[in-house]
């Protein structure tokens, strides 16, 4: 009796013991050796993934007196609405809307209409009316219109605003559907360069979409501009290889505040931007420079550009403490001895500019001084850099290298010249479209990409504050998606930057590190020696119960029969 | 008759020929010279070069890695665009007996430490971790610009790596390793965030080549000193310094890489034929098959040096209003600056200890079963062990 109690004592311990193994030990082991993984709204992320982006602009045009007859007047007030789709690729569609609205002119615009040149109407029109960021208003003039020369049709101007000639080749009795039909290619032409246009934004998701082979223009703006950043580091510099021969003064703080500032203001909602500026002495050009007496004047023909920057810039050296993209304007003065240098182009002409500038660096400009002095004046000479013509160059290629685009207008253009800010209205919407459109294709691309990664990778951590980011990142992905359908930039662009600076900042988290990689044989050699102990006497004490139960049941069986 | 026929024929054949070569030969330098612009599609260059061993005895990984630092310096890539990790300081070695020099040839002839070496990530600070934060981008934030790998879209790489290798992983610091699927999963990461156009590896260790097979990422392109199987070989011994100076492969790629200049047009055909099996005695070997544009077209210079795209400045903006005058600043000189509290010893002082994260106590698991078996075998005694067992 004694030895069957103690058996069953026996049975009930092991049965104990398994039973605290499975039900308490197994989930307190995977609880404790799971990683923290925070929420992430995997369901949004993914419907994100398939961009589908529509750029809507508004439009108005507007009939000036001369361009319908009354009758027509009447009816004019209308609205008519252009869609285009295109889809890049499987991912990624456009959608390009334009919601013309027709209307006649006021009394107010017709006055400034009567001014006696484009540009004082374009100054006039402004005065009455601002138009919202991202949309414009074309006024149609009769042909015999004295404000625009003989062969432009068009005049675009520094604002949002353009002046359109119509023919009157159709005779008298045309009727309004006749009108619109003429106007609309003209409108769409116009449109091309005052708005967004197909090229440019697709050129802008060279990322998303790796090889567009569409236009070689595309790639090659596409390349040469910075990508979409939150802020950039401007810094000036002037090189004096000959501190001897020329003592240089420039008025740099004076030139950047009148020349380069008004510009950089008009651009603080694309991005924010830092300037300095520096004077480095006995600082050569890498290339030597070869006497042409041709022109006489020392030469650098297009080919050896390319190796001038690189001694350069490493003597240039940094002042940004962010991680922001540095553009470099240099103003190399040369030296007496190898005055006047000039730059000549591929086909051995000279560059009016005397400048050069490479792809997401910056540029670089030669400032010959040897016409300001006597060959036998004393040196060193004192030099007064004449700033304006500098900084006209290096804002040119400012506009260049920010995504200003610079394709030449078509033929029967006039596009105003650029105001003191050296950026047109127009100019600055098309490239808030751009941009916008850029920061909303790498903000998913990377929210996404992000999203797969945690999904491959189990053993990442993500915290609290990471799945926060995310969230941010894509709420403001949907509404800045929204506010671009609606067809307000200004909001779109800036949730567009919420948007981006969200997502890399979750992209780039410290603690994202995927370090350990185990592999599956790692794992066993860890675990192993843990529980292969413990769980052999369970298994052979169970093994054991369950072979004596068997056994007894059979004795039963025996019995019964 | 029959002759003249038959030499007329051969002699139209050969200027056919001839002319259709010059026409092919224009063809090509038009497109040369045209298609420049758009033929790599990158704008800036970045180096990555990592030395993983420390130790005097490694020298030679050392003299490696400032010896490739050196080319690409000498070919245009600036220091700003270099990122330099030495796991061990060999100039300043104790045991060297020409201080402030590495050598890396016999006789002393070449010291690649130069005058102006700028490395960015030294001793202790080149660990797996720190390598694989830097390729990723996923650096604490404040980290300096110049230990940073702040490459785009339109970046091409290159990344250097030497040391003690074996089949499938690279040893840092003798005491930690990284593995194959980890470098391909960086590079994943890379090509997801567009960290870079083209990647050129090249990897000089034993076994070098397990290193490159698992990438899976489009546009690499992988070199490494030594087959899977094969041990990479140390070139020459100094006899008064004491140690290997180089590793054949790299001491034969330095050499190629001294006669490349800037405007030179060699390609990567050139750069997998150096080092040979009769020089090297191991076989190095190349990947080519993730790289899109065929390696014969691939200038050693899209990599190792640093040829900017260049475009002349067509226009001009009219600039007319004259310089405003900035009011002097009276309130500029005003004002004076301080230095920040380098170490904020207020904040260490009274700082709470950190909480560590709870480990049990070594021998944890051994004294928990040594004590279940001890109640046990008083409470059922040791006959008993039967029913265990």
């Amino acid at each position: 009796m004694l030895m069957k109690g103690n058996k069953i004592r026996g049975q009930l311990a092991a049965l104990s013991i398994a039973a605290v193994v499975i039900i308490v030990g197994v989930p307190l082991w995977w609880r404790t050796t799971e990683t923290y993984r925070a929420w992430l709204p995997v369901s949004q992320i993914k419907q994100l993934a398939k961009l589908q982006l529509q750029l809507s602009a508004d439009v108005e045009v507007v009939f000036a007196r001369g361009t319908v007859t009354p009758e027509q007047q009447k009816k004019v007030p209308l609205t008519q609405t252009q869609e285009e789709e295109h889809a890049v690729d499987g991912d990624t569609m456009l959608r390009y809307r334009f919601e013309t609205r027709y209307r006649t002119a006021t009394i107010m615009e017709e006055d400034a209409l009567n001014k006696p040149t484009a540009a004082g109407a374009d100054e006039s029109l402004h005065t009455l009316s601002e138009s919202p960021c991202g949309s414009l208003v074309f006024y149609v003039i009769p042909e015999l219109s004295l404000l625009l020369p003989k062969d432009t049709d068009v005049y675009i101007g520094q604002r949002r605003t353009a002046l359109l000639r119509v023919s009157s080749q159709v005779g008298v009795g045309r009727t309004l559907e006749q009108l619109l039909a003429q106007l609309e290619p003209r409108i769409k032409q116009v449109l091309q360069v005052m708005s967004f246009s197909h090229t440019d934004v697709s050129a802008v998701l060279s990322d998303r979409v790796r090889f567009n082979p569409d236009s070689k223009e595309g790639i090659a703006d596409s390349m040469r501009a910075f990508k979409s950043s939150p802020g950039y580091e401007i810094t000036f510099s002037l090189l004096n290889p000959d501190p001897t021969s020329h003592q240089l003064h420039w008025d740099i703080e004076g030139a950047v505040q009148t020349y380069i500032q008004p510009l950089l203001t008009k651009l603080s909602p694309v991005a924010n931007f830092s300037i300095d500026s520096q004077t480095l002495y006995y600082s050569v050009l890498g290339v030597k420079p070869r006497f042409d007496s041709s022109c006489d004047a020392y030469t650098l023909n297009a080919d050896s550009l390319a190796h001038v920057i690189n001694p350069v810039e490493a003597r240039l050296g940094s002042n940004a403490a962010s991680s922001n993209p540095v553009l470099n304007f240099l103003l190399y003065v040369p030296d007496a001895h190898h005055s006047p240098l000039k730059i000549q182009d591929h086909r051995k002409q000279e560059v009016p500019s005397n400048a050069f500038h490479s792809p997401r660096w910056g540029g670089i400009m030669v400032y010959n001084v040897n016409g300001f002095y006597e060959p036998e004046a004393e040196l060193p000479v004192d030099i007064s850099i004449n700033m304006a013509e500098v900084m006209g160059v290096f804002l040119a290629q400012l506009r260049l290298l920010l995504g200003v685009q610079s394709s030449p207008p078509p033929p029967g253009f006039l596009v105003a010249p650029r105001g003191s800010s050296g950026l047109a209205d127009w100019e600055l919407d098309r490239l808030m479209w751009s941009r916008c459109v850029e920061n909303i294709a790498t903000a998913t691309t990377t929210i996404t990409s992000l999203a797969q990664l945690l999904d491959q990778i189990s053993n990442i951590v993500i915290n609290d504050n990471i799945a926060e980011q995310v969230s941010s990142a894509v709420n403001s992905l949907q509404l800045a998606v929204a506010e671009l359908e609606a067809g307000n930039l200004k909001y779109a662009l800036q949730l567009s930057k919420e948007a981006i600076l969200a997502s890399e900042k979750a992209f780039f988290d410290p603690s994202l590190l995927h370090l350990l990689y185990f592999p599956d044989d790692q794992k066993f050699a860890i675990y192993i020696p843990l529980f292969l102990p413990m769980c052999v006497p369970i298994l052979l004490s169970l093994i054991k119960m369950a072979s004596e139960a068997r056994q007894k049941r059979r004795e039963k069986l025996a019995k019964k029969d | 008759v029959a002759y003249l026929c038959f030499y007329s024929v051969q002699l139209s054949n050969m200027l056919a020929a001839i002319i259709m070569l010059i026409f092919i030969c224009f063809c090509v330098h038009f497109q040369n010279t045209a298609g420049q612009f758009f033929s790599s599609g990158h704008t800036n260059n970045w180096a990555v070069l990592v030395c993983t061993s420390r130790f005097w005895f490694n020298y030679r990984h050392v003299a490696n890695t400032l010896s490739v630092y050196r080319s690409v310096k000498r070919l245009g890539i600036p220091d700003s665009h270099i990122v330099l990790m030495l796991a061990d300081d060999m100039a300043c070695n104790h045991r060297n007996p020409k201080p402030a020099t590495v050598f890396s040839h016999r006789n002393m002839e070449l010291n690649v430490y130069g005058d102006d070496v700028e490395v960015d990530y030294r001793g202790y600070e080149v660990t797996v971790e720190n390598f694989l934060r830097v390729l990723t981008g996923r650096l604490p934030p404040s980290t300096p610009r110049s230990k940073r790998l702040l490459s785009d879209d339109r970046s091409n790489i290159l990344i250097y790596l030497t040391g003690h290798g074996g089949n499938g992983f690279l040893k840092f610091q003798d005491s930690e390793e990284i593995s194959n699927v980890e470098l391909a999963d960086a590079f994943e990461q890379m090509w997801q965030k567009r960290r870079y156009n083209e990647l050129l590896f090249i990897i000089d260790t034993c076994q070098g080549a397990s290193m490159y097979e698992r990438f899976y990422s489009p546009n690499i392109m992988a070199l490494a000193s030594s087959q899977v199987g094969e041990d990479s070989l140390s070139h020459q011994p100094d006899l008064a310094i004491g140690v290997h100076l180089m590793d054949r492969y790299t001491f034969y790629l330095l050499e190629f890489l001294e006669d490349i200049h800037p405007a030179s047009k060699s390609n990567m055909n050139d750069l997998f034929k150096v080092c040979p099996k009769s020089q090297c005695v191991s076989t190095p070997g190349h990947r080519t098959d993730l790289f899109l544009r065929d390696p014969g077209s691939v200038l050693i210079t899209d990599f190792f040096g640093s040829v900017r795209k260049v475009e002349i400045t067509m226009e001009a903006i009219h600039l007319t209003d004259p310089i405003l005058q900035l009011e002097d600043g009276e309130e500029v000189q005003e004002k004076t600056y301080s230095y920040v509290d380098q170490l904020p010893v207020s904040e260490i002082i009274h700082q709470k200890p950190k909480q560590k994260d709870w480990h049990p106590p070594d021998g944890f698991i051994l004294g928990l079963w040594t004590l279940i078996l001890l109640v046990f075998f008083k409470t059922y005694g040791i006959k008993h062990l039967k029913h265990i067992f």
